[in-house]
């Protein structure tokens, strides 16, 4: 036997422990991307999700480029994001919400607490359009242009470092 | 765990009682971390019940059982407690209720998430290598014997 079909195992043995430690250190991305993006919003008509402030439906999405914006007030990033979404709005961007699995006291505590970037928000209290959207998890927000298609998807919290990057979809679905 | 009809609910004998408590304390320490990011709603109507016809209950659970939760990404959306679960729980057995086939709800899916989604190995170029696999060794094993052989 060869040196090296000798050592062979022990070099086999080396790498699979190299792999390891790498996905390890390294953890693979868990996110699941919708597979809507290119296609027209799924028709939906939801319910106010708080008094005073107007339901939401697919037929909303058209004149300029929005937000759709998933969140629920139990969900502790979407927190942070709602003031990074004041800023936005600030700067002329329409956001419309989707409220999974909530209350209207809570979200009406919610937005008293964290503000209202909202023109409507929706309520879809067993995360029907959720998974009618692909969405999986809170909070997500997706790029919708002037004609009701799907040009973008964020997973995760809109950060301050993110406004760029929305910004530019924003522009491109215009 | 090997139980006596008088006694369902016997501890098998391999069990030492001072395990329980700790591993009673792991199970709550698990569970203590997706309560997290919980919502204040109860379950959706069908998602822990069963559908009053049986054969429309056994065709939901089956599609169930190959739906992939996105949640704890490791289960089935019947084996799942994450609220996400028991909503498309919910949705599977309102439209199995409703007459859609088991196939078009699971395409359904799989037109929004990917073939992710679904626990049924598919035949697509991604998976050819894991078809293959096992043909490969077998050639393998094959020419490493006829080598010894051989010799």
């Amino acid at each position: 036997m060869s040196r090296v079909t000798r050592f062979a195992p022990l070099i086999l043995l080396l790498l699979v422990i190299a792999a390891l430690v790498w996905r390890l250190a390294t953890p693979a991305n868990s996110d699941v991307p919708s597979k809507l993006e290119g296609q027209s919003l799924p028709a939906f008509a939801l319910p106010a999700a708080v008094p005073g402030k107007p339901p939401l439906s697919s037929g909303d999405f058209k004149g300029q480029p929005r937000l759709l914006n998933v969140f629920a007030s139990w969900c502790v990033p979407c927190i942070t994001e709602v003031k990074v979404l004041g800023e936005l709005k600030a700067r002329g961007v329409a956001i419309e919400g989707v409220a999974v699995r909530d209350r209207p006291a809570d979200i009406a505590y919610f937005l008293a607490n964290n503000g209202d970037p909202y023109e409507r928000i929706g309520s879809d209290p067993q995360s029907s359009l959720q998974i009618a959207l692909g969405s999986s998890g809170v909070p997500e927000t997706f790029v919708i242009d002037a004609k009701g298609v799907i040009r973008y998807q964020h997973i995760g919290p809109i950060e301050a470092k993110d406004v760029p990057l929305i910004l530019q979809k924003l522009e491109q679905a215009r | 765990m090997i139980t006596t009809p008088s006694s369902p609910r016997t501890r098998g004998p391999g069990i030492k009682k001072k395990w329980v408590p700790a591993f009673a304390g792991m199970t709550m320490m698990l569970w203590s971390l997706p309560a997290l990011a919980q919502s204040n709603l109860p379950p959706a109507y069908w998602a822990n019940r069963k559908l009053p016809d049986p054969k429309q209950e056994a065709r939901a659970d089956a599609l169930m059982d190959e739906i992939r939760c996105l949640v704890c990404q490791g289960q089935s959306i019947a084996d799942s407690d994450a609220e996400l679960a028991g909503d498309m729980r919910d949705l599977v057995r309102r439209r199995i209720a409703a007459g859609e086939s088991p196939v078009s709800i699971r395409t359904w899916l799989i037109q929004r998430y990917g073939s992710w989604i679904s626990y049924k190995p598919t035949a697509e170029p991604a998976a050819w290598p894991l078809w293959l696999a096992p043909l490969a060794l077998l050639l393998a094993g094959l020419f490493l014997l006829r080598k010894r052989i051989k010799r």
